[in-house]
């Protein structure tokens, strides 16, 4: 078994020890933004600032998709001068953050997260209520 | 009333798969099935997922019916003539205004208004685990409201027990469509939908919209009679001719006094970042006690504000609708899940919902009047009645906050649990729905707000977080 640990390995034979969530921050709105309170139950799996530095980013990328710019004003205008019939062939810039963040996880997940056995579950697939951060029971890996 | 317990939920025990329980006949190949065959909430999907609606969705074929009759009348009946002798423009307008109406309503109607997705079983478990070490004793129910600080302002969040999760700021929870829907405005029957994060920017275009059109095709119709009246010296001849003429007339003077009065309405509310439920209840308005409350999430610049609320990023739909829902995790599974588990069901909340919702009634019939609400006899339902009244509108419109604060009475405990409603409270269900007319004033049920008032005056031990069957 190689050392570094895929994701796939891990989701079928590793089980389920516990799940922390990571809630919603909303000290400055209604803007997207994650607690980056470091949760106890991770503090022997993973390095704090590691941690705050996932959750900071992500924050900042969720804070651009949902930036009043002017960008998001002239997709705006657009789209109700064509009967937002222009949806049908253009991207939001929103959706297009989407899929950087998604990237982002799944690049996280495999170089930080999953060699210490732990799988960060984007937001989106839980309506951005929470980070759903899964703890795998250590017990299939060699060390 | 049952006493019953206060249990813990373990989440370890909701992490054993359901499919050891799953009876292997049962087990056929199944076409996948997408999310929005088993969405929970009550709405109607049509092309496979990508339009939703409200499964109540009121008037909106009569609103598609008036909008498309009158607009026809008027190409039919007076664009002819005003062709002749003012100009060609006249259809061209009407054209461009009737087709961006038609668009925007049919763009209000059929999407997702930010719907929130329930929280599964492990989150609602954590939320619970949080609340219950937050400090209270096992046998007085835990809290379900969360106050946070937004911009230096104190705002509460609310615990649903429906969706089994802390509701953002701003959303609301819709009986109607049984859905937390985020930034809720309110739950329009002319347009068969909530109207909430995603959809109020089409919500607002088509008022404004249809405002002109009403009082485009108004004047066209008044300056058809005024010329035919004209040219035939009398108007009764005129109108003789073109009898469409006054259908047209009376559908649009009645509209627009309607239709303007909602377009200023909303103007206001984009213009201070308001949505119509909070300018209802009165939240930001500072009239209660000495405290100051302002709107925290006003820019305090009118034109941020329209930019933030109309021209703002388009939040993708929550729901994924069209995605697939995982094999283990069909039909079958829940009916597993539902055997294993049962104070973990949405069963045991209408349970709990109706228990308590049966209590307020039974107290409700015996002690008060159905028309004011007044507390008489029972000290239990006083407060009830005084907390609900304390958060009826008290701006605007004197003559509609009456009927809201009973509407909102009512409907809250009445809503939720429709097989229990009793005999006495038909009568009120159909002025309800007259009053529901007005979209402006369609408020969203705080019935779970109602019931968790309605355990808090119970007494603690009777009523615990879920109750065991």
């Amino acid at each position: 078994m190689a050392e570094t640990h895929s994701l796939q390995d891990m989701r079928q034979q590793a089980a389920v020890a516990a799940k922390v969530f990571i809630q919603r921050d909303y000290s400055n709105g209604t803007m997207c933004q994650f607690q980056t309170k470091f949760p106890s139950e991770l503090e022997t799996k993973i390095d704090k600032q590691q941690f705050e530095e996932t959750i900071r980013t992500l924050n900042n990328l969720y804070a651009e998709a949902e930036k009043l710019g002017s960008q998001s004003f002239i997709e705006g205008c657009l789209a109700c001068l064509t009967a937002y019939t222009v949806f049908l062939c253009m991207e939001t810039h929103y959706e297009k953050v989407l899929k950087k963040i998604a990237k982002y996880i799944q690049e996280q997940n495999d170089k930080i997260y999953a060699p210490r056995g732990l799988l960060l579950t984007d937001p989106i697939e839980r309506g951005l209520r929470v980070i759903e951060i899964t703890i795998y029971e250590d017990r299939s890996f060699s060390r | 009333m049952k006493n019953c317990e206060y249990q813990q939920i373990d989440p370890r025990a909701l992490s054993v798969s359901p499919l050891s329980a799953q009876n292997p006949a049962e087990k056929k190949v199944q076409r996948p099935r997408r999310k929005w065959e088993a969405f929970p909430g009550k709405n109607i999907f049509f092309c496979d997922g990508r339009l939703i609606l409200a499964r109540q969705n009121g008037v909106l074929p009569l609103t598609l019916g008036l909008i498309v009759v009158t607009s026809g009348l008027f190409f039919a009946f007076d664009c002819p003539f005003l062709v002749e002798h003012l100009t060609v423009c006249i259809p061209v307008i009407g054209g461009v205004l009737f087709l961006f109406v038609v668009a925007s309503l049919l763009r209000t109607s059929f999407t997702d208004p930010g719907i929130l997705p329930r929280a599964t079983a492990d989150e609602a478990a954590d939320i619970e685990r949080q609340i219950d070490t937050s400090g209270s004793s096992t046998y007085r129910p835990p809290p379900r409201t969360k106050e946070i600080l937004i911009n230096q302002q104190v705002v509460k969040l609310k615990y649903c027990f429906t969706c089994k999760m802390f509701r953002p700021p701003r959303t609301s929870h819709c009986s109607l469509c049984d859905n937390c829907v985020e930034r809720f405005d309110h739950h329009c029957p002319w347009v068969g939908n909530c109207v909430g994060k995603r959809n109020y920017r089409y919500f607002y275009s088509f008022i404004i919209s249809l405002s002109f059109l009403t009082s485009f095709i108004f004047a066209c119709v008044i300056t058809h009679i005024t010329l035919r009246s004209q040219a035939k010296k009398g108007i009764v001849q005129a109108v003789q001719e073109s009898p469409a003429s006054v259908v047209e007339l009376v559908i649009c003077f009645f509209s627009i006094w309607s239709i303007l009065g909602l377009s200023g309405f909303h103007t206001y509310l984009v213009a201070s970042n308001l949505t119509t439920n909070e300018d209802i209840k009165g939240s930001w308005s500072g009239k209660r006690g000495a405290e100051e409350s302002g709107n925290p999430y006003t820019y305090s610049n009118i034109i941020t504000n329209c930019c933030a609320t109309l021209c703002g990023p388009m939040p993708p739909s929550l729901i994924d609708r069209r995605g697939f829902l995982p094999p283990d995790e069909a039909i079958p599974a829940a009916a597993a899940s539902e055997m294993e588990l049962p104070p973990f069901t949405p069963k045991s909340d209408a349970n709990m919902c109706t228990q308590s919702t049966k209590d307020v009634l039974e107290r409700m019939l015996h002690s008060s009047d159905f028309h004011g609400l007044c507390p008489s006899g029972n000290p239990k339902t006083s407060p009830l009645v005084q907390e609900v009244s304390s958060s009826a509108p008290a701006t605007a419109e004197p003559s509609l906050s009456s009927g809201c604060s009973r509407q909102l009475a009512r409907q809250a405990v009445v809503d939720p649990c429709p097989l229990l409603t009793p005999v006495a409270f038909s009568k009120n269900n159909r002025r309800d729905s007259l009053h529901s007319i007005n979209p402006a004033f369609r408020l969203a049920s705080p019935s779970p707000t109602l019931s968790r008032r309605a355990l808090v005056l119970g007494d603690g031990p009777d009523i615990g977080f879920i109750p065991q069957h």
